[in-house]
């Protein structure tokens, strides 16, 4: 099946739909993937528990490291055993080593599937954003709050007493969530091309894995290597929200940080779109 | 189909690449022919394994010793089918398995970025610390390689293809364990043994045919560890089926902690993972002697020699999990 100059779906959308029943529409999507995530209540409790031991481990190489050094890479003991466990709590809501609609979308492309959805009254990207949106917030209540909470339980977490900055984090983590969004509907697309995205996917994963601050914070890593990864996307996804959390980002730092990432979101987002009207103009549709 | 390796003896194992979890890809090219000839699953004056008699009585250690030998002769039939499988696709094979190196490569590039800003870590130097890491990283993947697709099992119980698996005249054990087997997975023996190999050639050892001999012994002890690890975490979802990620915190979590010394960890980690779950006699007890460090609990050194007897011990508890687990299960019906 090929689809002609026009791509269907948003004209659609603009003639029949009238604005709010667009933004009940996905809103109800958004709720969907968070229902749907939130089905799986085992799985989500054994999640935990993996977070929470991972969490421990790290928090005692940090420990034994920031003994050595006091004051390393900018943070104190407390903050750095903070940040690893901002980065359980983060590890899933941000999809840093991937694991949220990509697997599907992919899928659906390779089936041909994906002709279905380029159909539907409402616009391909932002439909699967709003599902993986509603995915975030499932991760981050579900996988994100209990682990935090145990490691502050279990060590003394340099975390905030006053509401304010837990709204910039939010803000913060949402613009993350945003820009990995943004990344993985990029990589996902290549499939239009080469069918199989499975290691466009791992390369994607790799790189969220490392250029994020999963590992170690980005602040710690040698001279030019450090500074390219501060500018890649990918330190939206827990270096920022982070530093955010950790007061290291306030009044024009705070402003600089969101610009960063509003920046990101929207070239990232843009090449989506430019990515998906090529795909949808010239690429055979596999199945029709 | 055709050229499936026949020996005398023992009845055909069935048919292992067709119905594999009903993935499209589940049969490699050339695998796919006519059904077996009848008479198979029900052979009468044939050996059957043991493990497909509901276990009334005990078995006896002929029995035993016949099912073992099915199921490395199953084990290998399943994975050599997958490894034509995986072959086919030669491009799609190489950078998986790059990317396997490069992910499990991480952890270690974690541990050298730490070393750009400190001299040692809890008072281990760089080598010492690869020496375990090295030494952890090839145990946990030859366990991986060899037993790695485990964790499928909750999805199998959940959605009901274990049943294909229990009427095949085949242990469980090796079908499962064989499935979609992952010769990708090399990348991460091959980087384990890299660090292995940096930590030998730097450190400084007063070499003795016993601290040389215990390098090796240390690593299959320790795969032995991690596999009946993976077949007591597959044991435990056929009782809690979504619960796969439990079982990384055991398997993964025990690789990324015995791959930093125990001065790093808090005493009572290390009483967990010595007594509760024996993963300290993977590297940390036999790798501390050869490296004439203290231990961290003041155990007797004698315990360096002791892992061996560990991994069979723990093989054995494994086996005895997975035998109540496969008893315990109940096909979803759908």
């Amino acid at each position: 099946m090929r689809f002609g100059a026009s791509a269907p779906d948003a004209d659609i959308q603009r003639r029949f739909l009238p604005k709010e029943a667009v933004v009940r529409l996905y809103a109800v999507v958004a709720a969907g993937g968070f229902r749907r995530y939130a089905t799986y209540r085992v799985a989500t409790a054994a999640g935990v528990f993996t977070n929470t031991v991972f969490g421990f481990i790290m928090a005692y190489t940090y420990i034994a490291l920031w003994d050595e050094r006091p004051q390393l890479g900018g943070y104190d003991l407390s903050q750095a055993v903070t940040y690893v466990w901002l980065g359980q709590a983060l590890l899933m809501t941000c999809a840093m080593m991937g694991g949220g609609f990509e697997d599907e979308l992919i899928e659906r492309i390779r089936t041909g599937d994906i002709a279905i959805d380029l159909y539907r009254p409402a616009d391909l990207q932002l439909w699967w954003l709003a599902g993986d949106l509603g995915r975030a917030a499932f991760h981050l209540l579900g996988r994100g709050v209990v682990p935090l909470l145990l490691g502050a339980l279990a060590f003394d977490l340099a975390l905030p007493a006053s509401p304010l900055p837990w709204l910039a984090f939010l803000t913060a983590v949402l613009l993350g969530v945003v820009v990995s969004f943004a990344l993985r509907y990029l990589a996902a697309l290549s499939a239009f091309w080469l069918m199989d995205g499975a290691g466009v996917l791992q390369i994607t994963w790799l790189a969220g894995l490392f250029f994020s601050g999963m590992l170690l914070p980005l602040t710690l890593f040698p001279g030019a290597l450090g500074e390219l990864a501060r500018l890649l996307p990918w330190s939206s996804l827990l270096q920022i929200p982070a530093d955010v959390l950790l007061g290291k980002r306030t009044g024009w730092g705070l402003v600089h940080a969101y610009a960063f990432q509003v920046g990101w979101a929207a070239a990232l987002l843009g090449a989506g779109r430019l990515v998906q009207s090529a795909a949808t103009r010239r690429v055979v549709v596999q199945g029709g | 189909m055709d050229e499936r390796p026949r020996t005398g003896g023992s009845p055909d194992p069935g048919t292992p690449p067709r119905t594999a979890g009903g993935r499209p890809y589940a049969d490699g090219p050339g695998t796919a022919g006519p059904p077996p000839p009848t008479g198979h699953l029900r052979q009468a004056d044939g050996p059957r394994p043991a493990e497909h008699q509901r276990p009334t009585e005990h078995p006896r250690p002929a029995d035993r010793l016949r099912t073992l030998r099915s199921g490395l002769r199953v084990y290998g039939l399943i994975a050599a089918m997958w490894m034509r499988s995986t072959m086919t696709y030669r491009a799609s094979f190489a950078i998986t398995a790059l990317g396997n190196l490069a992910a499990t490569s991480f952890d270690f590039v974690v541990i050298l970025l730490m070393f750009t800003h400190v001299d040692s870590l809890a008072g281990y130097s760089l080598p010492e610390i690869a020496l375990l890491y090295g030494a952890a990283g090839t145990a946990f993947g030859l366990a991986d390689l060899a037993m790695g697709s485990m964790d499928r099992l909750g999805r199998r119980v959940r959605d009901g293809t274990l049943d294909t698996l229990l009427v095949r005249p085949a242990p469980v054990l090796a079908q499962v364990a064989a499935d979609r087997f992952a010769l990708r997975r090399l990348g991460r023996i091959t980087q384990g043994l890299l660090v292995l190999g940096y930590a030998l050639l730097t450190l400084d050892i007063a070499w003795t045919p016993l601290k040389a001999a215990m390098v090796p012994m240390m690593l299959l002890s320790g795969a032995a560890i991690f596999a009946s690890m993976f077949v007591a975490g597959a044991a435990f979802q056929f009782v809690a089926q979504d619960a796969a990620e439990v079982q990384n915190s055991f398997t993964y979590g025990g690789n990324t902690l015995l791959q930093y010394p125990p001065t790093v960890f808090a005493k009572d980690l290390v009483r967990g993972v010595t007594f509760v779950v024996p993963l300290a006699f993977v590297n940390w007890l036999p790798a501390l002697h050869v490296l004439g460090r203290p231990y961290p609990l003041d155990l007797p050194h004698w315990l360096a020699f002791t892992p061996p007897l560990v991994a069979a011990l723990c093989c054995a508890l494994a086996g005895a999990a997975w035998r109540a687990g496969l008893r315990t299960y109940r096909s979803t019906g759908s």
